[in-house]
């Protein structure tokens, strides 16, 4: 079947794009829109790599097609520095050191900037289950949780 | 591959019957588009159901919940009200997958994908839900547990979708829950899953039990023998020893790489005690 015309909100800006109905949005937002910030790891929702959020739903976007995002808005890893300022986890991230080959990070800092919308005070074992989707096969996760943990107490004003 | 995203049942239904190729519908689509990735299916056309209004509403029509099939597990945890009176339906909700595929993943996509260790169904299946089927020769009404005949099978025939769940009224006293078996707590297959819904009189003494068992056979099981053996009992010790032979009897477990046999056919009977012992206290509080 013919390319469909998609028109989605990216991170703020409306994006029309052309896309095949049988790509994926991680596909649309790669190929098609250069966006290459969000990382494909297994393609079949194990990994969390691909995290993003689809109206303000952290999915992940190779469990999407990219026809499905018509109308819709997609925030990305891209969207989360404020231009040269770069979002508290992130910044924790690297303060803590909370990566190694950074493949899993950018699914990881989506889910998290997730979590602390929904909560902004979670503990140690709520990380972990929130973050159980989001797969990591160097750090050993440890680093991660503090740096989310330092991150939302910045957050809180603490 | 065609994409449709129909606005009404009707549209749906005409898209659906009106194929010539393989279709496939699309709720949540973390299973078919797997499916897909995987060159396990290959669809002339996905119909996505989920901006049909009436499978997205979560309504408690006076006491009876009505679900529709294409809510996703999320919106359904959101939903405090829906929490309360089906605890045990969301024990299992709350284990499928991570929280991004509970973003889109959704109980009617759960129930028709027909995984025999899926963990909404046998906590579906205690709550005797019953499932409204549509399609182009009209609208049925089946039973969760007739909708999967095996692994990846369902009763639906062609161009037939669920369109919603309907649950009865709860009396009072009434306690559900679900636990399964899993090596890891989070994103893991059920290795044994067990459901028990159950029903008290004022005097504690149990007056209706159903238990489901998932994962230990073809599709999930309805164990009439471990439901007599809590019938008529206050819950109790030796009610509890019966419970545990009577799952435990009707397990049919394959050998895997997830357990064996003997493993699962044991925790089916201890999982069938902890999950009642965990309705018998929600039926009491």
């Amino acid at each position: 079947m013919a390319k469909q015309y998609v028109t989605t909100i990216v991170n703020g800006d409306n994006v029309e794009v052309l896309c095949d109905p049988t790509q994926t949005l991680l596909d649309v937002l790669r190929d098609e829109m250069d966006m290459t910030g969000t990382k494909e790891g297994c393609g079949t929702g194990d990994c969390g790599a691909c995290s993003v959020t689809l109206d303000g739903v952290l999915v992940c976007s190779c469990l999407v097609l990219g026809i499905e995002a018509n109308g819709k808005k997609v925030e990305t890893i891209e969207g989360m520095a404020q231009g040269e300022e770069l979002h508290p986890l992130q910044r924790k991230f690297i303060d803590h050191v909370a990566l190694q080959c950074g493949i899993c990070t950018p699914g990881l800092l989506i889910a998290s900037k997730a979590l602390l919308e929904e909560n902004p005070d979670p503990t140690e074992e709520e990380i972990r289950y929130w973050l159980a989707g989001n797969l990591c096969r160097c750090t050993g996760y440890h680093k991660i949780i503090e740096a989310v943990q330092d991150a939302a107490a910045e957050m809180r004003g603490n | 591959m065609r994409y449709e995203a129909p606005e009404t049942l009707d549209a749906a239904i005409g898209l659906l019957a009106g194929q010539s190729g393989q279709v496939k519908v699309l709720a949540g689509g973390t299973d078919v588009l797997v499916q897909i990735h995987a060159d396990m299916i290959e669809p002339d056309v996905i119909v996505d159901i989920k901006k049909i209004a009436e499978m997205r509403e979560i309504a408690d029509e006076d006491g009876a919940w009505r679900l529709g099939a294409a809510v996703t597990g999320k919106e359904l945890m959101d939903n405090a009200a829906f929490n309360a009176a089906w605890p045990g339906v969301m024990d299992g909700v709350r284990l499928i997958g991570s929280v991004q595929v509970r973003g889109r993943a959704t109980v009617g996509g759960n129930v028709c994908n027909a995984s025999p260790a899926a963990d909404s169904v046998p906590p579906m299946i205690t709550s005797r839900a019953i499932a409204t089927v549509i399609g182009p020769n009209g609208t049925r009404e089946v039973p969760v547990q007739d909708i999967a005949t095996g692994p990846g099978k369902t009763s639906l025939e062609a161009g037939e979708f669920v369109v919603s769940f309907k649950f009865p009224k709860r009396p009072a006293r009434s306690g559900d829950a679900y636990l399964r078996f899993t090596p890891r707590t989070e994103m893991d297959i059920a290795v044994v899953g067990c459901a028990v819904n159950l029903t008290l009189d004022d005097a504690g003494i149990c007056t209706d039990a159903i238990v489901s068992l998932g994962a230990v056979a073809a599709r999930a099981l309805i164990v009439e023998d471990a439901a007599k053996a809590l019938i008529g009992t206050p819950v109790d010790e030796a009610a509890m020893d019966a419970l545990a032979a009577a799952a435990s009897a009707a397990a049919t477990p394959i050998d895997d790489k997830r357990g064996t046999v003997e493993f699962r056919t044991e925790v089916a009977g201890v999982l069938a005690q902890r999950a009642a012992a965990i309705a018998l206290e929600r039926a009491k509080s």
